[in-house]
């Protein structure tokens, strides 16, 4: 008898059947309640991730924050004062599908346009904010971005108070064509006039920074900083793959690659970007009398 | 114990004699204290007149000492706050120079200076710290951000000098030295430079066009290394001690000559003996120094510097010598 568990019997094996949950246990886990890394693939708690400022808790990926995210983690607690949020596009060109673009993009994000703008301040010293995002429009610029961060500078002037800029855009925005291109000097003007009045400019860029975005305020910061792996540079890796027919290295155009090349002041990793910048800004509050 | 350098032999010697009599007294019956206070009052007097009398040569040898603190030990000790900032903008980040800024005495200040690693690894890393033309760059765009924040510089100089290779000489070696001593001369704010290891050649000056500069005691300031000149000048760098000694490159060679403001005395034997306290002498000096440059406007500390450097140099008129 006991031999018979041994053998193979000739019966016909049971058929195996997938098991189909019934409906609601697809419900059990609810949506987003896990996140799972893009890097290193492990699986966390969002709650976590979240509180970690949306750092990977095991690899240190720095997921793409929203500007309402960036906002809260970043300054003191109800300091935010927004300014032109309500400005939007015109669609200047009458480009075809441009406003039906920009309607789905507002329901999904909230936002009117890919940038926030405001006054603020970070452990109590006083500022003005640019908080690109993203989610709308790949945070790409257009009229209103260019208006929105050349108002921000004006008000930061006005304040006498340092600008901040966080940036993160695929680059100018294809559906204002060359008015997109003219906020590249839009923004530059003010930033200069800012600056030789001796205004102090802080531009963070967080993933990604591309095109004219790169080739204007984000790289004229008196202090260019970035996050931790971060996509940054001007011309997409495809155009110049395709151009010089040649394979680039892996880290090409991530913050790392710019440190190492000179661009970059320093990569510092969003868990202590509340504190560097509150020790620059200190150390520019004295300013002119301190010696 | 940080490795003896060659003219503190005798000293070495004589502390192993006192030691083995001392192991001695202990392990046997002999009483031989008195021996021992001999000798040791004998070592108190050697090693008065050895760090008294320290040759040239002998300076360059502490100054190139492995151990000898370098800039980032005494940001570590005299600064808080300290945050680095990278880069040329134009083409890389130069490990040979940091810089960055920080608090003193709770006022803002840019620091910069030539860094030599710690170690094999550290040292390729720092290329013995010997900067090339993005690191002469990082330091003029920094010293640029200090002034339109008006705050002071302050330059460390420890250099064997600018590195010699294809690629600096590809990238405007030259130029970014002259571009740094022209732009510094214009700076609005003020600028104190010290010498706290070697002080070689352009390298070293590209750092150094400061309203106040000053000199560590045992440091070295000079156009080209001992064995450079050696082999220039006696196609023999063996020579290299006798360069040293012709060529007044200590510091109080250069104060006798003009060209520093002070000396920053050192810890007895060199300052690789204590850091911590050497530092606390460069910080008597270092405040001193901008408590009295504090007081000019961006004009006047142009013109100081100005002054400053136009007035050195040594010339006479034939026509009054014969």
């Amino acid at each position: 008898m006991l031999k018979d568990i041994f053998t193979k019997s000739n019966k016909p094996k049971k058929k195996k059947y997938a098991t189909i949950p019934p409906e609601n246990a697809k419900h059990d886990v609810p949506e987003g309640i896990m996140t799972k890394c893009p890097k290193c693939k492990k699986i966390m708690y969002t709650k976590e991730v979240k509180k970690n400022a949306k750092v990977c808790l095991h690899c240190g990926y720095h997921h793409t924050m929203t500007a309402a995210e960036r906002i809260s983690s970043l300054i003191d607690a109800d300091t935010f004062n927004e300014i032109n949020q309500e400005m939007t596009s015109q669609n200047p060109l009458d480009f075809p599908d441009y406003m039906e673009k920009m309607e789905k993009d507002r329901k999904k994000t909230g936002l009117n346009e890919a940038i926030v703008t405001g006054s603020a301040e970070i452990n109590r010293h006083k500022v003005v904010l640019a908080i690109m995002d993203s989610n709308f429009r790949m945070g790409s610029m257009g009229s209103v971005v260019g208006e929105k961060i050349s108002r921000a500078i004006a008000l930061a002037e006005e304040m006498s108070v340092p600008f901040i800029i966080f940036t993160a855009s695929g680059g100018a925005r294809m559906q204002e064509g060359v008015l997109s291109l003219m906020q590249m000097a839009k923004t530059s003007t003010a930033l200069k006039k800012y600056s030789t009045a001796g205004g102090l400019i802080i531009s963070v860029m967080t993933h990604p920074t591309t095109g004219g975005v790169s080739a204007s305020f984000a790289s004229l910061g008196d202090y260019n900083f970035a996050e931790p792996g971060a996509l940054i540079g001007f011309a997409g890796r495809r155009i110049i793959e395709q151009t010089i027919r040649e394979k680039l290295p892996e880290d090409f155009q991530t913050a790392e690659f710019l440190l190492e090349h000179g661009q970059l002041d320093a990569v510092v990793p969003r868990t202590e970007l509340r504190d560097t910048l509150t020790t620059v800004l200190a150390i520019h509050e004295q300013g002119v009398s301190a010696w | 114990m940080v490795n003896e350098l060659e003219f503190e032999k005798p000293l070495v010697q004589l502390r192993e004699k006192i030691n083995e009599l001392k192991t001695f007294t202990v392990n046997s019956e002999v009483d031989l204290s008195s021996e021992i206070e001999k000798l040791e009052s004998r070592l108190e007097k050697l090693e008065e007149d050895i760090y008294m009398n320290i040759k040239p040569w002998d300076r360059v040898q502490i100054a190139r000492h492995p151990e000898r603190p370098t800039t980032l030990d005494y940001i570590d000790e005299l600064f808080e706050q300290f945050i680095e900032l990278h880069g040329d903008r134009l083409y890389g980040d130069d490990h040979a120079i940091v810089g960055g800024i920080a608090f003193y005495k709770e006022k803002p200040v840019t620091v910069i200076g030539h860094q030599r690693g710690k170690g094999t690894k550290d040292n390729i890393k720092r290329n013995f710290g010997m900067p090339h033309p993005e690191g002469y760059r990082k330091a003029l765009r920094l010293m640029k951000q200090a002034e339109k924040f008006n705050r002071p510089v302050i330059c460390f100089i420890d250099t064997k000098g600018a590195y010699p290779g294809k690629a600096a000489e590809e990238r405007g070696q030259s130029e970014a030295i002259a571009r740094n001593l022209f732009e510094m001369a214009g700076l609005t704010v003020p600028v104190v430079c010290i010498v706290i290891g070697e002080g070689g050649s352009g390298g070293a000056l590209a750092l150094g066009i400061g309203n106040h500069l000053h000199m560590l005691e045992n440091s070295t300031y000079s156009v080209i290394s001992p064995e450079g000149a050696a082999s220039i000048l006696w196609k023999d760098a063996s020579l290299a001690k006798k360069a040293a000694e012709s060529m007044r490159i200590t510091a109080p060679d250069l104060k006798d000559m003009g060209i520093i403001d002070e000396i920053v005395s050192e810890v007895r034997g060199g300052a690789h003996h204590d850091a911590k306290k050497q530092a606390e002498k460069i910080d008597e000096v270092l405040q001193a120094s901008l408590k009295a440059l504090s007081s000019l406007s961006g004009e006047e500390l142009i013109a100081h510097r100005h002054e400053k450097f136009q007035k050195i140099g040594s010339h006479s008129v034939l026509s009054e010598i014969l």
